[in-house]
């Protein structure tokens, strides 16, 4: 059953077109990848549904539960239980990970900041009162990302390249953290470029050129990631329209 | 409302009662209690409109716990002027946490004026929480003029924590010798028709001096701000910095005027400034976490001021 319905969407940002006429179903409970080439329109597709500004422009649908989410704004859309993990996270002077973890989450408790904290293998002493700022490497800022999630006990998450500034030890944390959220009945949606976070997911989507080429488990997809969205005639012509403004 | 509940507002009545934290409370032109510990003087002068304050601190002492000065206005109305003379021996070191408090001004006026010496390698911090009415009706001057000798370090950190701002002029200049070090700070966040301006002016003219002029304003409203921060590196291997950040939200105006100046090629000075509304990827993460935009503002700029 999906929880979420991209009907029919359609999105042109600075006249071009970046999302062209895209329907997908993501079920409930599932773990999803959106592939494809650079300017394939995976962040795109992501924004959109986040309702962001600068993306509310669409034609088609939305649906949440059944329900048009076309005309509601990101703080609405996160009240119903959507929510995004940035590909490169905000960062925020003075603001300590305490207050951004407490103001995401569900249960306001110190303890649900040290526990989500812990389970994304950061410790909670070590890190409760820094702030969310420069100080912070990209890496353990995707993972208070993750953890800032995790206690909003999101219906529907996106995560924007979920693997980008992480090692490989600390990858395998962001992972353990795919499976919370799933084990929480979250839908995940994950939106990469990589074969090992694409192996998280049970479906793919594979995009190009903003319209779905190719949907289906995840042995369907993998030989057209691997060999790069071969059988797509928008192969090695990326999309250069700069809609990525964030 | 009498100085016990001033002091109760700003948290500082415990501090007083402790006989090791010495302190120095101030209502009007009254001074109300005082405590020394040993190698610290502070002798007061009852003015007709404030109190004339001279801080001593002896060669070689270094003062562990925070020295509490409370600054108080119980009054509507009042004029209240503070000259402040601090000098700080050699080899020595105090943190100062100063409370002004002004709850119920409707027209009062504050006026600091200091003039600092911290002497060779000693350091002198001086935090500045204001509380002021929700009125607006106060204005207040700060204005200081620092000396800092060889390798010593000075702090000062400026905040209103509770209340509106009315009209504020901070004035700081300081001038520092070999291996000294510089910190400036400013924080305030302004509402309805406030007023803030902020000028802070560093001159580092010995060899390895370093300075840093922080700035963090917002104003809201019809409120204005004015920063002008200026750095001046006179001496080689002098390192400066000047950091400034607005945010401005309804009408509220911001400026900032930046200023390094350079007369040695083996000095450095480097600025930045940024004024705007609430940066965009800040709030649409924290909006995509369920906040209002409103509450999202809010939590930015509190951070921002924290």
């Amino acid at each position: 059953m999906s929880i979420l319905e991209v009907k029919n969407l359609s999105l042109s940002l600075n006249g071009k077109r970046i999302l062209d006429d895209l329907s997908i179903d993501f079920w409930e409970g599932h773990v999803h990848a959106v592939v494809g080439p650079n300017g394939a329109g995976k962040s795109t597709l992501a924004y959109t549904i986040m309702g962001l500004e600068g993306y509310r422009s669409i034609e088609g649908d939305i649906f949440f539960d059944g329900v048009s989410i076309k005309n509601l704004g990101v703080a609405e859309r996160a009240k119903h239980g959507i929510t995004l993990g940035w590909q490169e996270p905000a960062r925020f002077e003075g603001l300590t990970v305490k207050q951004f973890i407490m103001a995401s989450a569900k249960e306001k408790k110190v303890e649900t900041v040290r526990d989500v904290l812990s389970k994304v293998g950061l410790k909670p002493e070590d890190y409760i009162g820094r702030a969310v700022d420069k100080t912070l490497s990209g890496g353990e800022r995707k993972k208070i990302e993750l953890a800032s999630i995790l206690a909003m006990q999101p219906r529907f998450v996106m995560l924007d390249e979920p693997d980008s500034g992480i090692d490989v030890a600390s990858l395998e944390k962001i992972f353990e953290g795919i499976k919370m959220l799933k084990s929480y009945d979250a839908t995940v949606v994950l939106i990469t470029h990589s074969l090992a976070v694409m192996k998280q997911a049970e479906h793919a989507f594979l995009l190009c050129g903003g319209k779905l080429v190719e949907k289906g488990d995840i042995g369907k997809i993998e030989p057209y990631f691997e060999e790069e969205c071969l059988p797509c005639e928008h192969k090695n012509v990326p999309d250069k329209g700069g809609v990525d403004g964030y | 409302m009498d100085i016990e509940d001033l002091l109760k507002l700003a948290e500082e009545d415990k501090a007083l009662a402790d006989k090791d934290t010495a302190h120095l409370t101030i209502n009007l032109n009254k001074v109300v209690s005082k405590n020394l510990v040993p190698g610290l003087h502070i002798d007061t002068r009852e003015l007709k409109d404030g109190v004339e304050v001279k801080v001593r601190l002896d060669d070689g002492v270094v003062i562990e716990k925070k020295v509490h000065m409370c600054f108080g206005v119980t009054r509507e109305k009042a004029l209240q002027r503070i000259r402040m003379d601090v000098d700080i021996g050699k080899n020595a070191g105090i943190s100062v946490l100063s409370h002004c408090i002004f709850p119920k001004a409707t027209k009062v006026k504050h006026i600091m004026d200091a003039k600092i010496k911290v002497g060779e390698n000693s350091f002198y911090s001086y935090e500045e929480k204001h509380i002021h009415s929700m009125e607006g009706g106060i204005e207040v001057y700060p204005k200081a003029v620092v000396e800092l000798n060889k390798k010593a370090r000075f702090k000062t950190i400026f905040e209103l924590i509770k209340g509106r701002v009315g009209k504020l002029d901070i004035n700081y200049s300081i001038t520092g010798l070999e291996e000294s070090v510089m910190e400036m700070m400013s924080k305030v966040s302004g509402r309805k028709d406030d007023v803030i301006r902020i000028k802070e002016g560093g001159n580092l003219i010995g060899e390895k001096a370093r300075g840093v002029l922080t700035s963090r304003v917002a104003v809201r409203d019809n409120a204005k701000a004015e920063v002008y921060n200026i750095m001046r590196a006179t001496a080689p291997y002098a390192r400066g910095h000047v950091d400034c950040k607005e945010i401005i939200q309804d009408n509220g105006v911001a400026t900032a005027i930046p200023v390094v100046e350079v007369k040695h090629p083996k000095a450095h000075v480097t600025h930045e400034a940024a004024i705007g509304s609430v940066d965009s990827k800040q709030l649409q993460t924290l909006m995509s976490r369920g906040l209002d935009e409103e509450e999202a503002v809010e939590l930015i700029i509190s951070g921002l001021l924290s």
